[in-house]
């Protein structure tokens, strides 16, 4: 199955409308995310790093070009898939990569996991692996911003899979009739676990679906950040100027099976293949470099300098410390000062 | 408290309590399916939209799912909702949400989000509403750790425990019995919150305890009274609040009387009565003079002709002639 990638790509061979310093922090970022999450798959498989993992390896560039357009006192509501979304946000590399371990320095004290990432700094509502489940949360966030007259933006991620989930449509309604300012972000990476989008909807125009609870939609192609930028900047401000709901549907890929357990029976390699050519991180490299945004020595500083942050990040993991199986019951119930 | 009275119904104390919490704190607002213009399936918020307005008083599509999850986003976004869901059995279509998020988010998190949310449903049978509107399934939710569970029987908890479940930082589940709304009767002019920790003994006895709680507390009150006119001196304790469960109350007064009788709505099979049988038996097995008996719903869904819901549930006669057996190993 191949994205209709639409208008977003006919601007490409245009000059960037970026200058030297952003490009370079678009591309840095995506690196990170790439080269955090190629660090995990390797301590997977040593064992430092246990439970479900779910990479975002391809899809850098939709956490990147999104993030962009949020503010610091915006709320993220993310999936089980959301590394790369917090790190895009500003959660420090070394607490999620504590987490992953499941120690106490973890951003949620190793309870979570890496499919529940929690860090209230940084406003990030987690890490939900129930597919679907995050969508009324972020309604509910942005009902509090409405009702105490703030005007922030609650990004909430989700990929397409949720779309066949009941709280899709139920959420939808309910941000739509109340006018919320909620920014539904959806990740269309084609396959809801193993399952192809046309093999669990019966219609599979995405955008079509949104527009039926009169939430404006639009697609974006999700393998380039500039085109996620630009589309959730423009949403972003939609939002948070009382225009209420906005849709957007990320068309993008991701080469990594589901998850560590995942033989990947249901796509072609050759399909995946296809993909890679399209890889943000890849193409944007291209593309600055060509426009003479960026040298060869400008990738090999961020290549050390990521290089250098995620062995810290490990160091800060491996130095951590377990949770004192004594406080095992803490945090079922909030604990009152006095 | 001040000694001055006033009479009201059990709808008419759950409605103080809402309209006292709108008032006392502007974060308040109620939620839930008819709860405005229709004036509350069951007339609960009657009058209530008229006087905060639809900003507050928010009528929401039948969506449980999505507005309940709302209500833990609202929560972790800084409001106090108050969502209301008209019966315990439609709370199924949000159970993903109460259970995986409400009840989940602040341990995952490591303790950084709390979610200061109240939910309140009706719960039980006795009015003919058929299998989908009248099961007992608050023992259910007793289950999960992360959660309160308060079931008020009285006037004054029915009054008194919205407000302690809205001061508390963690999501608090309230059912209300729906044959309780029109129960009419006297409180304190000043009644106000109410301590949820503890259990209530309703009424002193020597010789049998009857653990209960919300709808059957009045059925179980009435066979005491049968029990005393036999010479039984029943001690009838509420509990009041089933998570957490306030054990201690209840094993103090099996170990006093020696014979226990559990009146209980729900199923027997894996109910909360299961629980408070076991816990008697950890703590106060050699206190026990009979086995511990349960007076439970029959295990089918509940019928819809009146005889056979009235056979489904706990009643007078029932309560009473399990008591006897406990004391005196007969009928």
């Amino acid at each position: 199955m191949r994205h209709e990638t639409g208008r977003t790509q006919k601007n490409k061979r245009q000059r960037l409308a970026v200058d030297r310093e952003h490009a370079l922090h678009l591309l840095r970022e995506m690196l990170r995310i790439r080269r955090f999450e190629e660090k995990c798959a390797e301590l997977y498989a040593a064992t430092k790093i246990r439970g479900f993992l779910h990479l975002y390896i391809g899809e850098e560039a939709v956490a990147v070009g999104a993030m962009q357009a949020l503010e610091p006192d915006d709320a993220i509501v993310s999936t089980y898939r959301e590394h790369g979304h917090a790190l895009a946000r500003g959660v420090p590399a070394a607490s999620l990569m504590a987490e992953m371990y499941g120690k106490v320095e973890g951003c949620s004290r190793g309870r979570g996991g890496s499919m529940h990432i929690f860090d209230a700094a940084t406003r990030f509502y987690g890490g939900n692996a129930i597919v679907g489940g995050g969508l009324p949360l972020a309604v509910g966030l942005a009902l509090a911003d409405k009702l105490a007259g703030r005007s922030r933006v609650t990004a909430c991620f989700f990929g397409e899979g949720a779309v066949a989930e009941g709280e899709f449509h139920e959420s939808m309604n309910l941000a739509a009739l109340w006018d919320l300012p909620v920014l539904f972000c959806c990740e269309n990476n084609l396959y809801a676990m193993g399952t192809a989008l046309a093999r669990s909807e019966s219609e599979t125009d995405l955008c079509l679906k949104a527009a039926s609870f009169e939430v404006p939609a639009w697609p974006v192609d999700g393998m380039d950040v500039l085109a996620v930028e630009k589309a959730s900047r423009r949403a972003a401000m939609a939002v948070r100027c009382g225009g209420g709901p906005h849709f957007l549907e990320y068309r993008t890929y991701r080469f990594r099976a589901h998850s560590m357990y995942d033989p990947e029976l249901y796509r072609d390699k050759q399909e995946v293949e296809e993909w890679k050519k399209r890889d943000p991180v890849t193409t944007f490299r291209a593309r600055i470099e060509a426009q003479g945004l960026m040298t060869a020595e400008d990738w090999d500083r961020i290549e050390k300098e990521i290089a250098e942050e995620i062995a810290r990040a490990i160091e800060f993991a491996e130095a951590g410390t377990w949770e004192p199986v004594e406080d095992l019951t803490r945090f079922v119930y909030s604990e009152r000062p006095g | 408290m001040s000694a001055e009275k006033i009479r009201l119904t059990y709808r008419e104390a759950v409605r103080a309590a809402i309209r006292e919490a709108l008032i006392r704190d502007e974060r308040v607002f109620l939620m839930g399916e008819d709860v405005g213009r229709y004036g509350g399936c069951f007339a609960v918020s009657r009058g209530l939209l008229d006087e905060f307005g639809p900003e507050r008083i928010r009528d929401t599509p039948l969506s449980e799912s999505a507005f309940v999850g709302a209500g833990i986003g609202a929560a972790m976004g800084g409001a106090r909702p108050i969502v209301e869901i008209m019966t315990v059995n439609f709370s199924l279509l949000a159970l993903d949400q109460i259970v995986n998020n409400a009840a989940t988010i602040l341990h995952m998190s490591g303790g950084q989000f709390n979610i200061p949310l109240v939910i309140r449903m009706t719960t039980g049978a006795g009015r003919q509403l058929a299998a989908q509107h009248s099961h007992s399934l608050e023992g259910w939710y007793a289950h999960i750790p992360g959660i309160k569970v308060l079931t008020p029987a009285t006037l004054e908890d029915a009054r008194g425990m919205l407000w302690t479940a809205l001061e508390d930082p963690d999501p608090v589940l309230i059912f209300e019995h729906g044959s309780l709304y029109n129960m009419e009767g006297e409180i304190a002019a000043d009644a106000g919150a109410v301590d949820i920790s503890r259990a209530a003994i309703r009424r002193a006895g020597k010789d049998v305890t009857l653990i209960t709680y919300g709808g059957t507390l009045f059925k179980t009150l009435e066979a005491a009274e049968e029990l005393a006119r036999d010479g039984i001196e029943a001690e009838v304790i509420d509990l009041r609040t089933l998570r957490p469960l306030d054990d201690e109350s209840f094993v103090a007064s099996a170990a006093r009387t020696h014979r226990v009788v559990i009146v209980d709505e729900g199923w027997r099979s894996g109910s909360i009565s299961a629980e408070i049988t076991a816990r008697i038996v950890e703590k106060a097995f050699y206190d026990l003079d009979a086995p511990v008996a349960r007076v439970c719903s029959a295990e089918v869904p509940m019928p819809y002709p009146k005889h056979l819901e009235d056979a489904a549930i706990p009643q007078v006669p029932g309560i009473v002639a399990a008591a006897r057996r406990v004391v005196r190993g007969h009928e």
